[in-house]
């Protein structure tokens, strides 16, 4: 060795249809993310806003998929990142947007948009900018390869602690009893 | 009676007629099961209490105790078939966790929390299958029915009403309630019943007790399944309570 610091590993996260409470949970980490930024650095992620992900060694996705962004940031997330992990309940099963899967969707737009009470001659969106949401809500181990599984709603901070400290020590998470639940 | 068999090396007593499981059961010794319920005749269904006997799989619940057998169980191999098992079931229902209010209390649950369950690995079905609220004290939920038929054997057997029965065969297999309208109202069946205190997930539930019990305190917040020697009568306990 040169006697230089270790390059830091890079991190990416983003949130796709989930509620940002597993962002939270992230931060939940507290004083211990001044350790974690010792070595690593932000890439992609609210916390920084960098809008597109760039070459990363790791990328954290909260969420599951429900519209043809999803899939595409999933999907250029995959090809960015060497390790890939599902954060929360909605990127492991799909979670509570998932409930809508046995509604058709045509009547769930109709139900939102066009019935009363609310916008009197509501129109269903279509504008172009608009990302078409799918038939159904997708977990991300349907769409691309998952490397690892945090779940929760929303995971607590030392299983995202746990399982990163792990990583970055080039060992297997495992959570146990207390760490790993699906509430 | 002194008869034996071994169960990852060690001895587990059993009188004649026993099965595996029930005299891990009543020793104490935990085997991961979800069809199986200590005070009712073994269904053999779940499959997720496989053991080894002799080297050769077979479902504990149903299958007698010898003395002198060499039973296999917390195995990886056993284990990661148990797993491929509960994830199957976790795919075919609709197990949303955060919105379910046995969660904590659920054994299948706790099951996967034990076996490491961090994803359901599988396609998930997502089956359209509406709830009965048309009792007045008891809600069915069918979304998270693992099929262990324990309502169904519980109302034949012990409450002598038959309010529960499988219908249907293979992957179309369900849960009914035994009406001409298909109702639970229109059953007699009584939030009192067994049938009403044996569900292992949360299919059969008691109205307006949702939520009860904070985090952090229900049943397997406290001990992981493995380490509880009957979580069976605990969660009936829990249910128990306040009815």
């Amino acid at each position: 060795m040169d006697g230089t610091a270790p390059r830091k590993l890079k991190v990416a996260t983003t949130s796709l249809a989930g509620c940002f409470g597993c962002h939270m949970s992230i931060l939940d980490i507290d004083e211990r993310l001044f350790a974690l930024l010792e070595k690593v650095e932000f890439d992609r992620s609210p916390i920084t806003d960098i809008k597109e992900v760039g070459e990363c060694d790791l990328g954290i996705i909260e969420g599951g998929v429900c519209n043809a962004e999803n899939v595409e940031v999933l999907r250029e997330f995959r090809r960015r990142c060497k390790v890939l992990v599902a954060l929360g309940a909605c990127a492991v099963n799909g979670g509570l947007p998932a409930q809508r899967n046995t509604l058709s969707l045509p009547l769930i737009l109709q139900e939102v948009y066009r019935s009363e009470p609310g916008a009197r001659y509501g129109l269903i969106p279509n504008d172009p900018e608009l990302p078409l949401p799918l038939n159904k809500v997708h977990p991300l181990h349907e769409v691309v390869r998952i490397d690892h599984f945090i779940p929760g709603c929303p995971p607590p901070a030392d299983a995202i602690w746990k399982v990163l400290t792990g990583l970055l020590e080039g060992k297997e998470p495992a959570l146990g009893h207390g760490l790993i639940h699906f509430d | 009676m002194n008869a034996t068999f071994t169960l990852d090396g060690r001895p587990v007593a059993f009188s004649e007629g026993q099965t595996i499981l029930q005299a891990a059961v009543a020793a104490g010794a935990y085997i991961p099961h979800l069809c199986f319920h200590p005070d009712f005749k073994p269904h053999g269904s779940c499959k997720v209490c496989t053991v080894k006997v002799g080297g050769r799989h077979a479902a504990s619940c149903t299958t007698r105790a010898t003395a002198g057998a060499v039973v296999e169980s917390d195995t990886p191999e056993l284990n990661a078939e148990r797993l491929a098992l509960v994830q199957m079931l976790f795919v075919e229902g609709n197990h949303f966790c955060p919105s379910c209010e046995k969660s904590g209390d659920c054994k299948l649950q706790a099951t996967a929390y034990d076996l490491g369950m961090s994803t359901p690995h599988f396609d998930h079905f997502y089956p359209d299958r509406p709830v009965d609220a048309s009792h007045p004290d008891m809600l069915l939920d069918f979304n998270r029915c693992i099929l262990c038929s324990l309502c169904v054997r519980a109302s034949r057997d012990v409450d002598g009403k038959n309010v529960f029965a499988l219908a249907g065969r293979g992957i179309r297999t369900r849960l009914i309630a035994n009406s001409r309208t298909g109702r639970l109202a229109d059953t007699s069946f009584s939030h009192q019943d067994k049938a009403a205190h044996v569900c292992p997930v949360g299919v059969i539930l008691h109205k307006r007790r949702g939520f009860e019990t904070p985090f952090g305190t229900r049943v397997f917040d406290r001990k992981p399944i493995s380490a509880r020697a009957d979580s069976t009568a605990e969660i009936a306990a829990v249910e128990a309570d306040g009815s």
